[in-house]
């Protein structure tokens, strides 16, 4: 009798410590959390998540590099050849398989990040094996839809999420 | 020598009540603000309205530099709609620059550009405003002892200066203002503005609601603070019994009492 | 450090304390056997370990964001406070941290006074506290300089203009401390790097002041000596570690009722202003914790001597363990000394009240009286006192108390044979 006495004053004491450990280190997580969500993007920084980019100056095979989220983003006014030869690679050529069509909203318009997806350079506009783009670090080819051709980039240059507001003014993100 | 002691405090808190007491000579008008309290939290309604006299009669003199369109749609604040913050954003031009051919321009402001200011700089506020510079009025209410209370004091403080008192040109007599002169003259009047939304304009009416919206401006995150705040205490108190108890539990190990 | 020797049970553990002692370490500070009388006054050394790891970790983050420069430092504290994800909490946090700091950091001196925990073998630790202290001063004086508001550069102002009542070299200091002819772009800069460097050095000191503590082992609220380990003994580990998480959770409330509910009631609203060197604020006060000192400064005519009675005020503290002639620790046992105690809180809460008044009149004279008394506590009351108070008898141990004890083991053990 007293036997099962102390085993229930036992139990009882260790879900007290129990409770009070897991009480108290619930609340240590909580009061970690400002001090890591801290280094995330802050409100001012999300609010210029957008920027609108007048387009309506750029001619047919001229481009143009805008800054959005501190990063380059190049709007090339393609030309129906460059049009045509994007199109006409069976998918199968390619590393990262993606229509041109999936790539652009109007044909004439590829708007993409101009970050190489090997290791983040700038690559360079009209250069390279495939008339598209030559990142310089490590030597990868993109073609005239900024797709991966050859060299060391696993995929394609990311195209972001932007929409034509009219005929001249494209707004990014 | 326990004598002296009490005595003594006695005495000592007596002289300090006396020149706390002479120190306060005008009592600050008080009103019911929504903000104050364990749960205290922004009227909506009077904060709209509150922006809409900021822009109205405030916003020619006093800027308010640390505040951008975007907080007006932000949660815990006016709450304006996100279309709605953009029309307002949409009202104001704003010099960026420089483009293509390296020439500024100026162009609608958007969510992300900070309010527009009045002036190009303290100089030209101070010129354009006999010498006085109208403070910005972001962080005011934070800026000034007896916060919201005494800005609402001093926007209904304007009377006519006792006969001792002569006024120059361009000064104002306020009975909450330190030293009782200002250069602001009353900037508020009943039906000086129309509401929006049909509220009868006031000067108390207006007095309230700009205040409100001065306050939601110097403390954006306010309802937020005392929404985790009271979190805090309620989950503090739980865990200081369940401690409480684990500690009687461990000392009673010991003779000791804890 | 351990007076036991401690062999960890597994291989590894064993293998890793040979060459590191930590194990030995953890052990010491777990089985560490503490006074079991120890009351609630004695919790404020873990609170106060609590406040320096917030303050270094609030201080740390804001420091990503915060900006040292005249131009950027009152909008970049403002972007903290609006845009930075839980930017006002950290903010907050951190200054109302600075006070409530220093409320534990003054009921832990005043513990002290009473029961007189900086006399021998203890005067070390004590000494490293006072140091602790002033450097707790100075990190919190350069912290309040950088928001740059009215008060930061008025303070700043005011407390850097002091070094200049030092005779033939004071001009010379002053500048060579704003890097410039006034608080300046330099000045903050380097005030931002100090009150960086700071708190680490008083993490320093911390280990140190525990170390030293650990060699004699902490006093109690009878002042006697104790055998360790013994039945007047507890391990720190888990009876004063539950106990000090019960004190901090009641400070913990505390603190959240300012953070969340009052967050600039013991800041100056004028510090809310940027900083604008053509315009001087109708009442510069420093904040509450430094007000005392304050008063002793003006409190003097003289510039030069306002400035040396304010650091003596401090500075006295460090002599105090050989002011103080009473063998007698505890002011339990001491009748007279623990009426003079009560009337040195007041005073110094008094001089605190007028530092934050105007320096006229009836504050002034009061200013003065507490002056004189402040000093005279420390350089005339306590040495007297020692040599002619009649103390209580004291108990011979914890435990047992049979009268006949004395704050010295030795001398309470030589007593024992010699009745014997």
């Amino acid at each position: 009798m007293s036997d099962n006495n102390d085993k229930k004053k036992t139990e009882r004491r260790d879900f007290l410590f129990t409770a009070t450990a897991a009480a108290g280190a619930v609340g240590v997580g909580a009061a970690i959390w400002p001090v890591v969500d801290q280094m995330n993007p802050d409100a001012s920084v999300k609010a210029l998540a957008s920027t609108e980019v007048d387009i309506s100056s750029v001619q047919p095979g001229q481009s143009l590099t805008v800054l959005w989220r501190g990063k380059p983003v190049f709007i090339k006014r393609r030309t129906d050849e460059e049009i045509q030869k994007a199109r006409e690679v069976s998918l199968n050529e390619l590393k990262d398989p993606q229509k041109d069509e999936d790539r652009v909203q109007k044909p004439e318009w590829l708007v993409m990040l101009g970050v190489c997806t090997h290791l983040g350079c700038v690559p360079l506009t009209d250069k390279g094996d495939y008339n598209g783009w030559f990142c310089p670090c490590h030597g990868s080819h993109y073609d005239t839809s900024g797709r991966i051709r050859k060299g060391p980039a696993p995929t394609n240059m990311e195209v972001p999420k932007y929409e034509f507001v009219n005929a001249n003014t494209i707004k990014i993100g | 020598m326990r004598n002296i002691f009490k005595i003594s405090t006695f005495l000592i808190l007596l002289v300090f009540s006396k020149a706390y007491a002479a120190e306060n000579n005008a009592k600050l008008l008080k009103t019911d603000w929504t903000f104050k309290g364990l749960f205290g939290k922004f009227d909506r309604g009077s904060l709209q309205r509150g922006y809409q006299v900021y822009t109205e009669v405030c916003a020619s003199c006093h800027s308010m530099k640390y505040l951008t369109y975007r907080n007006l749609a932000e949660k815990g604040g006016p709450e304006f709609s996100e279309a709605e913050a953009k029309a307002i954003a949409a009202n104001f031009e704003v010099t960026d620059g420089p483009d293509s051919t390296g020439e500024m321009f100026t162009r609608p402001a958007k969510l992300s550009d900070k309010f527009v200011m009045p002036y190009a700089n303290d100089e030209e506020a101070k010129s354009a405003n006999g010498g006085a510079y109208p403070p910005d009025m972001s962080v005011l209410v934070k800026a000034r002892k007896g916060g919201a209370d005494y800005i609402y004091s001093l926007l209904l403080g304007y009377e006519d200066p006792p006969s001792d008192v002569k006024l120059d040109d361009g000064v104002y007599y306020n009975k909450f203002m330190y030293g009782n002169k200002i250069k602001m003259p009353a900037p508020l009047s009943d039906d000086l503005i129309e509401y929006s939304d049909g509220t009868k304009a006031t000067k108390e009416q207006m007095s309230k609601d700009v205040v409100n919206f001065l306050m939601w401006s110097a403390e954006p995150h306010l309802e937020q603070r005392h929404k985790t705040g009271f979190r805090v205490i309620a989950y503090l108190i739980i865990l200081t019994v369940l401690v409480y108890f684990s500690m009687k539990k461990i000392w009673s190990r010991v003779e000791s009492k804890v | 450090m351990s007076d036991h020797e401690y062999t960890p049970s597994s291989k590894f553990g064993k293998w890793f304390n040979d060459r590191l002692p930590l194990l030995s370490l953890a052990n010491h500070l777990t089985d560490y056997p503490t006074p079991k009388n120890l009351n609630y006054w004695w919790t404020f050394g873990g609170i106060l370990t609590f406040c320096l790891i917030t303050q270094i970790v609030t201080g740390l983050v804001l420091a990503m964001h915060y900006i040292a420069h005249v131009d950027h430092a009152f909008s970049s504290v403002e972007h903290i406070m609006r845009d930075v994800n839980y930017g006002w909490l950290l903010r907050y946090v951190h200054a109302n941290g600075a006070s409530m700091f220093f409320l534990a950091v003054y009921i832990h001196i005043f513990r002290a006074l009473f029961y007189g925990s900086y006399k021998a073998p203890r005067e070390i630790i004590w000494i490293i506290g006072i140091i602790i202290y002033l450097l707790m001063m100075a990190a919190a004086f350069m912290g309040y300089v950088l928001p740059w508001g009215q008060m930061s550069f008025w303070g700043a102002t005011v407390i850097t203009n002091l070094f200049s009542a030092i005779p033939l070299v004071g001009e010379s200091i002053t500048t060579w401390l704003w890097g410039g002819y006034s608080v300046d772009n330099p000045t903050l800069t380097r005030f931002f790097t100090l009150h960086y460097l700071i708190p680490f050095l008083i993490l320093g000191l911390v280990v140190l002041h525990i170390w030293a503590l650990h060699v004699p082992g902490n006093n109690n609220p009878v002042g006697i000596d104790i055998k360790k380990p013994s039945k007047d003994t507890v391990p720190f580990h888990p009876y004063i570690v539950i106990k000090d998480a019960f004190a901090l959770l009641m400070f913990l409330i505390l603190f959240a009722m300012f953070v969340f509910y009052s967050p600039n009631v013991l800041g100056h609203a004028d510090n809310y202003i940027e900083a604008n060197p053509l315009v001087t604020p109708a009442h510069i006060v420093p904040e509450w914790y430094l007000l005392p000192f304050y008063a002793i400064l003006r409190s003097v005519p003289d510039k030069l001597m306002g400035v040396i009675a304010m650091l003596s005020a401090i500075l006295i503290l460090a002599a105090l363990p050989w002011l103080d002639t009473s063998k007698v620790r505890s002011a339990v046992f001491r009748p007279l000394y623990k009426q003079f105690y009560w009337i040195l809180v007041l005073d110094v809460l008094v001089l605190g009240y007028v530092g934050a008044m105007p320096a006229e009149g009836l504050y002034l004279l009061i200013a003065r009286i507490g002056t004189v008394y402040y000093f005279a506590h420390f350089l005339i009351i306590l040495p007297v006192l020692g040599l002619k108070e009649k103390t209580l008898p004291l108990p011979l141990s914890i435990s047992e108390p049979i009268l006949g004890g004395s704050p010295n083991l030795a001398a309470a053990r030589n007593k024992e044979e010699k009745i014997n």
